[in-house]
């Protein structure tokens, strides 16, 4: 093998990574708090004896589980664009990652609903509670709990999602930030392979805090 | 020919040999993943857990980046070890084994999922380990995963729009040919994304169709 | 006061409350017995709005339970229900169970609530209990939880839907004795129960029912030494 590494370089521009990586770490969380609330309001929609809400409901979560994320991040960025809706590649990527999140999770979400008795909603609604109370006290704390691992599922995936603004020309990611390094180096490999432990680093961080959490948080 | 546009019957043509190299990568890879899935998932099913462990650490990894930069570095492979392996061939292997280390843990569940007293049955009737699990565990644990692994292939060829990154006119990569000409982002966009959906949507709901009857019986 | 006129009700082509009229007073006990599929829980659910009536009308207090504009939530408050199933909300401890109705519902201050739960849950014998979750309590336990839980909304009354038909029977008596309880301190309660010495015991009178209708309603006395009707006769010499 004629190939001779060369470190120093990538070492000298850590800074500037993980910099991308916080950026990497705010679009997951943007993307996964706004995704996960319209996830919800999908699912009710989905439920929603009102024909036209489930229908439209329906075709987001279909088309966000059967096209492929890059798609929908370039319909966005191309398909606005030429509607005149000029758009950066960082908010198409938010938008991007969100739209997919809530199909996805929407689908959870309709088995979490489920998976809570008709019975806890009738034991809620004989104390005189609401539908909005009922479902903010009642259901989604159950739901979440049923839910739990598929959300956390979904965090991971919204990080390395997130790697795909650099398609789009987004520069200011983690991805974004190594193949700007890569053009002007060529030194692929190593930048790629640091970038690639980041990346590795943030999953399992984001793993570990959600076992964490759940163990907090379910202990009945 | 549509709506008054310049997109003319060869511009769709083109798409559909997009989508016909998106099918080939995706099959190929979904193909290995699932050999090496398959013998993967075994081990870690029934190996010592030195051996299971460490196995599926190194498989994690695959899960716990993403695969944009996967590919980027087996294809830079191809420059430091002047491989000149051709993008199909990196893409394949890449998505490959992507693949498995999804499909690995998919196997393991499916095994573990198998009772051990039908095994313990089948080898009480003079079976031999391997026998055993071909006839028994495999067919049994098929059962239980099938469902899921239609999701997973569906999900590689989602992730093929991906190999464009590395110079392959796949699907989504033909899309932007045409509209670098034809200039009409959104139409053209519309009717990839109808094709990737066409691809998909019926796969999907076959996969769900299959797990609901499967689960009541 | 609860008054029931000529209710009917369906589940699809089953016809189960067929003309169901009876009134109950203030600080009455009132024990619905009858076969299962006779239609007395619904009409424990038709009383607190739970389920829908076709014809006929409900009334507590002078409000009509099914009228458009009653303010159904507001009506709740009064009428206590406690079903079969305790459906204990297992995300929440003892005494959040019973807390979250008074701070959701009456907007009692989290203080005052904590007040009421407690005092609620030591009337019912779970003082001890307060930070427990659900799922650490048994059978007879929950259920007593979910007592206090419609207690705890100080209900003018209590409606109680088989309560000690999903328990194991070394845990019966512990409820029993917690309906026994309120009786005593003249909480007006409807009760569907199976255990038919209760009914007797604790019953200022007692209804009847047969396919979706009060076939006889009259003192304990009456019904269980002598029953005029044969469905009557017949029922209470399979139930004990």
């Amino acid at each position: 093998m004629s190939y001779t590494f060369q470190w120093r370089p990538v070492l000298r521009s850590l800074p500037e990574m993980l910099w991308g990586a916080s950026v990497t770490l705010e679009i997951a969380i943007m993307a996964m708090s706004v995704g996960t609330a319209l996830a919800i309001l999908l699912a009710l929609a989905k439920r929603s004896n009102l024909k036209i809400l489930s229908r439209l409901a329906g075709i987001w979560i279909e088309v966000a589980r059967n096209t492929p994320a890059l798609f929908q991040i370039y319909w966005i960025y191309f398909g606005l664009g030429s509607l005149g809706i000029g758009i950066e590649p960082y908010s198409a990527l938010v938008f991007g990652i969100t739209f997919n999140n809530a199909g996805y999770l929407a689908e959870t979400f309709r088995g979490g609903f489920s998976a809570v008795p008709e019975a806890q909603i009738r034991a809620a609604r004989s104390l005189g509670m609401g539908a909005v109370p009922t479902l903010w006290h009642i259901v989604l704390p159950q739901m979440l709990r049923v839910t739990f691992p598929a959300l956390t599922n979904q965090m991971v995936w919204s990080i390395l999602m997130t790697s795909l603004g650099a398609v789009v020309g987004l520069t200011s990611d983690l991805t974004g930030v190594t193949q700007q390094l890569n053009v002007v180096t060529y030194r692929t490999f190593e930048y790629f392979f640091v970038s690639a432990c980041l990346y590795y680093v943030m999953s399992k961080i984001c793993t570990i805090f959600a076992r964490l959490l759940a163990w907090r948080l379910f202990r009945y | 020919m549509f709506f008054d546009s310049s997109l003319s019957w060869n511009d769709i043509l083109f798409l559909l040999d997009g989508a016909i190299v998106t099918i080939a990568i995706t099959l190929a890879s979904v193909a290995l993943g699932t050999i090496l899935g398959v013998l993967f998932g075994l081990v870690r099913a029934g190996a010592l857990w030195w051996i299971s462990w460490p196995l599926g650490g190194a498989l994690d990894i695959f899960r716990s980046v993403p695969l944009l930069i996967q590919l980027v570095l087996f294809n830079s492979f191809n420059s430091m070890f002047r491989l000149h392996w051709s993008p199909y061939v990196i893409a394949c292997i890449c998505l490959g084994i992507y693949t498995a280390a999804f499909c690995t843990e998919l196997v393991r569940s499916g095994v573990l999922a198998v009772p051990p007293a039908t095994r313990r049955a089948a080898r009480s009737l003079g079976m031999s380990w391997w026998q055993e699990v071909v006839s028994i565990t495999l067919p049994m644990a098929t059962r239980i995963v099938f469902p899921s692994w239609i999701g997973l292939s569906l999900g590689v060829m989602k992730d093929t729009s991906l190999v464009l990154w590395i110079g392959i006119i796949e699907l989504l990569r033909s899309s932007q040919i045409i509209t670098s000409r034809v200039q009409e982002p959104l139409l053209i966009l519309t009717i990839t994304g109808l094709i990737y959906f066409l691809m998909s949507f019926p796969i999907a709901r076959l996969g769900a169709h299959l797990e609901r009857r499967w689960q009541i019986q | 006061m609860i008054q029931i006129e000529d209710v009917h009700k369906h589940f699809g082509p089953l016809h189960v409350l067929k003309g169901v009229s009876l009134s109950v007073e203030k600080g009455e006990v009132l024990s619905m017995i009858g076969g299962s599929g006779s239609g007395k829980s619904t009409m424990l659910m038709c009383i607190n709005g739970l389920e829908a009536i076709e014809k006929g009308r409900i009334s507590v207090d002078g409000v009509e339970v099914h009228a458009k504009s009653t303010d159904i939530n507001r009506l709740r408050r009064k009428i206590g229900i406690v079903f079969q199933q305790w459906n204990a909300f297992p995300h929440l401890t003892v005494l959040e169970n019973v807390m979250l109705a008074p701070r959701k519902v009456l907007r009692k201050s989290r203080h005052e609530a904590e007040e009421i739960a407690i005092e609620q849950l030591r009337h019912v014998g779970l003082g001890e209990k307060l930070k427990s979750f659900p799922s650490r309590l048994s059978g007879g336990q929950q259920q007593r939880m979910a007592i206090a839980r419609a207690l705890a909304m100080s209900p003018d009354y209590m409606l109680f839907d088989e309560v000690t038909s999903a328990l194991d029977p070394q845990l019966v008596g512990e409820v029993l004795d917690t309906l026994r309880m309120l009786s005593h301190e003249g909480m007006t309660m409807i009760v569907v129960t199976h255990e038919m010495r209760f009914a007797r015991e604790v019953s200022d009178r007692v209804a009847f029912f047969c396919k979706g209708q009060i076939h006889e309603l009259g003192t304990p006395d009456q019904i269980f030494e002598s029953p005029e009707r044969p469905e009557t006769i017949d029922f209470l010499r399979s139930a004990i």
